[in-house]
C-alpha cells in the first residue's frame, strides 16, 4: 500500500489499520490484522524508484510541505513491528 | 521494497499527495495500481 497522507499522524492511522487492524475499533477492520506492507510515496525507498521527471512534477511541491523524516520514522516503526 | 511488477493499493489525500499523482509515480516504477483513492476530510 502506498500512502499520500499529509502528516505522520494520519499516515500512522492508515498504516496501523491495514497492518494490525483498526485502532479505533469502529470499522470493518477492527481486530483484523492484514499485515500489508505500507509505505509513503515520499519515503526515499519508494521515491527513488520513480521516474525523476514525474517525481518533480507530482511530488516536488509537497516534498517541501511534508515532514518526510517524521512520516518515514513512523512507518518504519510500524513495518518493523509487523515483521 | 521493489515496486516493479507489484500490485499496489493507493490511498492519496487531498491535503497531501493525491491518488492520481501517486498512481503516475508508481506506474513509472513498474508497479500495477489495483485501487486508487483520494481521501478528503473537509
Amino acid at each position: 500500500m502506498v500512502l499520500g497522507a499529509p502528516d505522520a499522524d494520519s499516515a500512522e492511522l492508515y498504516a496501523e489499520t491495514v497492518t494490525k487492524g483498526d485502532p479505533s475499533w469502529a470499522g470493518a477492520l477492527a481486530g483484523v490484522s492484514l499485515g500489508l506492507p505500507v509505505f509513503h510515496i515520499m519515503e526515499p525507498v519508494i521515491k527513488d524508484q520513480v521516474d525523476p521527471a514525474l517525481a518533480v512534477e507530482h511530488l516536488g511541491l509537497m516534498e517541501i510541505a511534508l515532514d518526510v523524516e517524521k512520516i518515514s520514522a513512523v512507518l518504519e516503526k510500524l513495518r518493523g513491528a509487523a515483521n | 521494497m521493489l515496486l516493479k511488477s507489484r500490485k499496489v493499493i493507493i490511498i492519496g489525500e487531498r491535503d497531501g499527495v493525491q491518488g492520481p499523482a501517486i498512481e503516475a509515480c508508481v506506474r513509472s516504477a513498474g508497479a500495477e495500481p489495483v485501487i486508487t483513492q483520494t481521501q478528503c476530510f473537509v
